[in-house]
């Protein structure tokens, strides 16, 4: 609909589902609908986050275009969330990348430059070039302190962004009901969020790619969730051989960070690979403005700090060694600095709009004596 | 045009995709061709959501046993009496396989609608509704090899001493024939041919909402009834409830019903009140409204609540009218301000000192002195900001359609049937519903007798 703005073209077509309601059993986000009555913007940011994305309501409503209810609601909820990660990012002037993704392109692209750069100007060539072995290799390349200040700098600044916006979420959607936030809610959400229960469409699967109900996109990224908490394990416990057994990196391939970090590389490789394959087949109907730019430089980026470390590993008794480390420290640095502007703010987003909607459910078995 | 096949399937729907489904079980090379675009196919099943069916016991779906006989009394009870009995207890009989079949065509099904609760014991909810039903459909057609075509507008039959030998199609000044050994014609009602219903109802037809789809022009019933098929049904009949005066002319579908009737009072153009709003529970009530709103000037009525009761129903997909005067609310409406007021006024005297309506059943709480009354739920509509809705008649579907015998094959005038011409759905259902509607009982007909012609015209085409 022209002339309506994404939050009041989202409100018209919330409005029409709550006359409706045949989406119930897909998910969430039509249960959550039925409980209100008009939908203002707290509330149209709410379920946007809830939304999976599986494009279940899509295929299965009768008044997609060009029916003149026009009901898209993947794509409307698509392009509310952008707005929302705008609206909850800081500063504003990044937080456009979620409107331009040139913006995150360039971030990704200069913070992983200056990384080379850096790697360029202060390590002798005759360093970055030889090989290296035993104990320390790596830091003979980048010194230790530089990696952790780097990577503490932009995990510390991503995580704390994270947080503001975390907030602000429970900020803008607290005209929902208030209720008990028990622990059973918690491990509740918790299990529907790392077990992607809404990437079902309610049982068949997703649809996605195409109309064909699958499972193949929660397969993949099941793959790139665990990989990434994987490899996230293998570098708490690499932090672990090195301050509390003092031992220095690289590590044996049979050791413990080596077979996690192994593990969820190859994982992050496929899973994201096998994401960004499918996005390119996907039907582009229920697809937001802009959403899915997003989508694949995140992809990119997580798939490349996955490879880039999986080839570190491979070719760490070589020469390339130094070469492939400043690469994937660059990847790892361009990840992380488009972390808070991102496709990545999902994971904080949608987990916490499932625990409110864990809430609301609970408050409402609850007041219907259930 | 050497092209031959079994069987033709002319439709889309639901009757027509459980007929050509279960002719390809039977071995047969099936067509099936859809009038409407793909985006529109399936006609009135994709509004649909649930399928009555019999069964002896509760499951993960069906919240309790619903025996053949209790269905059949049932129909019996708001049909008055079923036209072909045998057929009914046929249909009643048979919807017991239902769930079953469907599940093996990949059908996933849900729990009820919330809201819905009432019927879950004696239907169930395939997940997302008839579209999504359709869907499966159709993808399991093309997996079992079935060829469907879309744009399909056949014109007509062509058969010879009760014999079908092939259909016409045209599309734009091109014809085509397509011959077959066996037909199932599953293409709906006549509710959308605006000109037909003029016939029984005059101008008034002009203003009739037609819930479903565009494309249920009655072309190949009246085809049917052309070679000498035997009509069944009330031709003035349809199924109509009260739908918003907003909707669209066509295809509106679920959204644009208004539940207002019985929180408050109905007016018409004249400011009037004309039947009483508390007559009745739902579903019944919900069925007699459109019919009721037809027969009124203007074929247009206004449901008024006041605040009490507005968030009691269903959230309207159209913006209610509101004012904090009856005055205002009238003029917003476009009716004579006093006579609608005093209606008001009048009512709220008969209805003063009711303080609770319970809307789980009929509560007693009803006007005293004033014709018509509202027997239940009569509440006075004092508290402001007061709310109006326009209501028309909504057109589900009609009955008036061929007779059939109880292998779903046309019956002609002399009551003989047609060698191989078989039908299904909506276009047959007048066999069974005379008036009245039992909820998820059309997709019932639809799947048993859709099933029925799909395997009946197989075996024939095979002979």
């Amino acid at each position: 609909m022209p002339g309506l703005d994404v939050i009041e073209e989202a409100a018209r077509q919330l409005n029409i589902c709550n006359a409706c309601r045949y989406c119930e059993g897909y998910c969430p986000v039509f249960r959550a609908i039925e409980t209100r009555r008009d939908f203002k913007k707290g509330d149209v940011f709410y379920l946007a986050n809830l939304c999976h994305d599986c494009r279940a309501c899509y295929y299965a409503c009768m008044y997609t275009p060009p029916h003149e209810f026009a009901i898209n609601i993947p794509q409307i909820l698509a392009e509310s969330r952008i707005e929302s990660y705008r609206r909850w990012s800081w500063p504003t002037f990044l937080g456009s990348a979620f409107k331009n993704r040139s913006i995150t392109t360039y971030l990704a692209a200069s913070v992983a430059a200056i990384v080379c750069v850096l790697a360029l100007v202060f390590i002798p060539p005759g360093n970055l070039f030889a090989a290296h072995l035993g104990p320390g290799a790596f830091y003979e390349v980048v010194p230790y302190l530089a990696m952790l200040t780097g990577a503490m700098i932009l995990f510390v600044y991503g995580v704390a962004i994270w947080l503001r916006g975390g907030t602000q979420f429970w900020a803008d959607t607290t005209a929902t009901p208030r209720a008990p936030k028990g622990l059973k809610t918690f491990a509740a959400a918790l299990e529907a969020a790392f077990g992607l229960r809404y990437l079902k469409g309610g049982g068949p699967g997703c649809f996605y790619p195409d109309e064909r109900p699958s499972s193949v996109r929660r397969f993949y990224h099941s793959l790139t969730f665990w990989g990434f908490l994987t490899d996230f394990v293998a570098t708490s416990l690499a932090a672990v051989y090195q301050d509390v057994f003092h031992r220095l990196p690289p590590y044996e391939l049979t050791s413990a960070p080596v077979i996690f970090g192994s593990v969820g590389g190859v994982a992050l490789i496929i899973g994201t690979s096998g994401l960004i394959w499918i996005k390119l087949r996907s039907d582009r109907e229920p697809a937001g403005a802009g959403a899915s730019g997003m989508d694949y430089i995140f992809l990119a980026t997580l798939g490349l700090a996955a490879l880039t470390g999986m080839l570190t590993l491979i070719l760490r008794a070589t020469a390339a060694m130094g070469s492939v480390l400043v690469l994937h420290l660059a990847c790892v640095a361009a990840l992380f600095a488009t972390a808070p502007y991102g496709k990545f703010v999902h994971a904080v987003y949608r987990t916490l709009a499932i625990v409110r909607y864990e809430m609301e459910q609970g408050l409402q078995s609850r007041s219907s004596g259930h | 045009m050497a092209e031959m096949y079994d069987v033709i399937v002319v439709g889309g729907g639901n009757a027509a995709m459980c007929a050509a489904l279960s002719a390809r079980e039977g071995g047969a090379r099936v067509l099936v061709l859809e009038r409407s675009p793909e985006y529109e196919r399936g006609g009135n099943t994709r509004h649909t959501r649930n399928i009555r069916c019999s069964h002896a016991a509760a499951d993960q779906f069906f919240s309790g046993p619903y025996s053949e006989e209790e269905h059949l009394q049932d129909l019996i009870g708001v049909t008055g009496g079923p036209a072909n009995p045998d057929l009914a207890k046929l249909a009643v009989r048979e919807s017991s396989q239902l769930p079953t079949w469907m599940s093996a065509q990949g059908v996933h099904w849900q729990q009820p609608l919330a809201g819905t609760l009432h019927l879950g014991r004696t239907n169930r909810w395939f997940l997302g509704g008839g579209k999504a039903l359709l869907n499966t459909y159709y993808r399991a057609a093309a997996g079992k090899g079935i060829e469907v075509r879309y744009n399909a507008h056949v014109q007509d039959l062509l058969i010879e001493n009760s014999h079908f030998e092939a259909v016409r199609l045209k599309n734009g000044s091109v014809e085509e024939i397509i011959r077959g050994r066996a037909v199932v014609v599953a293409a709906g009602g006549y509710e959308s041919n605006i000109e037909w219903l003029k016939r029984y109802w005059g101008d008034a037809a002009d203003n009739f909402i037609i819930r479903g789809t565009s494309y249920n022009d009655g072309t190949l019933l009246a085809a049917l009834l052309n070679h000498g098929a035997k009509s069944i049904g009330d031709p003035k009949g349809f199924h109509a409830i009260a739908v918003d005066a907003r909707a669209p002319k066509f295809d509106g579908g679920i959204v644009t019903r208004l539940d207002v009737v019985p929180f408050g009072i109905v007016v018409n153009r004249e400011g009037r009140r004309f039947y009483d709003e508390g007559e009745d529970i739902w579903p019944k009530r919900y069925a007699i409204w459109g019919t009721l709103i037809a027969t009124q000037p203007g074929q247009i009525a206004y449901g008024i609540v006041d605040s009490k009761t507005i968030h009691c129903f269903l959230p309207p997909m159209y913006k209610p009218y509101e004012a904090n005067s009856l005055e205002t609310l009238a003029a917003q409406l476009g009716l004579p301000a006093s006579t609608c007021v005093n209606t008001i006024n009048e009512f709220n005297r008969a209805a003063a000192g009711n303080t609770v309506a319970r809307m789980e059943g009929l509560d007693g709480t009803c006007t005293r002195g004033i014709s018509p009354p509202k027997s239940n739920w009569a509440l006075p509509i004092d508290q402001p900001p007061y709310y109006g809705l326009p209501l028309r008649p909504g057109i589900t579907f009609t009955y008036m359609g061929v007779a059939v015998d109880e292998r779903a094959r046309v019956i002609d005038q002399s009551g003989r049937p047609f060698q191989n011409v078989y039908a299904a759905g909506e276009i047959m259902s007048g066999n069974i519903l005379t008036k009245g509607y039992l909820g998820g009982f059309g997709l019932t007909i639809g799947s048993v007798f859709g099933r029925l012609a799909g395997k009946e015209a197989a075996a024939n085409a095979r002979a």
